[in-house]
């Protein structure tokens, strides 16, 4: 019990310092990504100037998927150990997840257009990316459909984990299956097929993706365990503050944190 | 670099793409960003008001 609490308390110290300093640097990276994207990076052979499209697209999917990841690996932590900050970590990040995965399709249909000549193609990568965002909301949707929200949280969950099979489809779609969409160029065995001087742009991007990946997570973190809090004040008074006094709930009937 | 400003800003031929979407990403991960941090605001300042009622009993 006393360590369930200290969890998020501790959180609650440690993320409180590390936030402006995340903030700041995510939007040193951001802003240094951007620049090299649309000033340094060159124009490709064949794409032209569209290229610059690839280093918005390509670090939102690989959000897109990891947020995933780190949703349903959450979940299974939620499932298993009962973790206080797991389900909190998980419903954080799922909305963070659906706005890569909706910047990966919105930025992809833009690229395809002059490409392919199509914004949209029902071939196996678009479609599965496209479930992937329908998982996200899916989710999210869930999550607060019961009055009971720890009910929720455990629908939720276990969505998030069934969802984890569509990982490994969108990754190797375009290894399975004849699509449009061109196969893996920077994480395939044999290393990257990308140049360098497009590379380097793009795992800035990257980078700064996650960065800004983590500074929403905490934030968002933070605002749910303050709104938790407050819900338990507003329900039970302060701690030792005698206003209550008649008909203190008993400590069970207590949701501490959860 | 031909044409300087006006030519950067068509990119090729491909600014009706190429602009909308970093248009797009700013748009939907800025929003965000501004949402989040305004909810996360407004939750410590009503945790605030509830940790320190009106003529602090502490």
């Amino acid at each position: 019990m006393l360590s369930t609490l200290a969890n998020p308390a501790r959180f609650m110290r440690l993320s409180g310092g590390a936030l402006p300093w995340l903030g700041g640097v995510t939007l040193v990276a951001l802003v240094v990504g951007v620049a090299w994207s649309l000033l340094l990076a060159p124009p490709d052979y064949q794409q032209g100037e569209s290229v610059r499209i690839m280093f918005i697209h390509v670090p939102a999917a690989w959000m897109a998927l990891s947020v995933y990841l780190f949703v349903a690996v959450a979940s299974a932590v939620a499932l298993v150990w009962r973790h206080p900050l797991a389900e909190v970590a998980a419903q954080a990040a799922a909305p963070i997840g659906a706005a890569f995965t909706l910047v990966c399709l919105a930025t992809g249909s833009l690229w395809g257009r002059p490409m392919w000549g199509a914004w949209w193609v029902w071939d196996a990568r678009l479609t599965s990316v496209l479930v992937l965002f329908f998982l996200y909301l899916g989710y999210i949707a869930l999550v607060n459909a019961f009055d009971d929200a720890s009910r929720g949280a455990r629908a939720g969950s276990l969505l998030a984990l069934v969802g984890v099979v569509n990982l490994p489809i969108i990754k190797f779609s375009v290894d399975w299956w004849n699509t449009l969409h061109q196969p893996a160029s920077v994480m395939r065995l044999g290393g990257p097929t990308i140049d360098v001087s497009m590379l380097v742009p793009l795992l800035v991007m990257a980078a700064a993706f996650g960065l800004l990946f983590l500074w929403l997570l905490l934030l968002r973190m933070r605002t749910a365990l303050n709104e938790r809090k407050a819900r338990a004040l507003r329900l039970y008074g302060l701690p030792g503050s005698d206003a209550t006094g008649i008909g203190e709930p008993v400590a069970a009937a207590r949701p501490a944190w959860r | 670099m031909t044409g300087g400003l006006a030519d950067y800003f068509a990119m090729g031929g491909y600014a009706g793409f190429v602009w909308p979407a970093y248009a797009v990403a700013l748009a939907v991960l800025g929003g965000l960003a501004i949402h989040s941090w305004h909810r996360y605001r407004a939750s410590r300042d009503a945790l605030d008001r509830l940790q320190r009622p009106a003529g602090a009993r502490r």
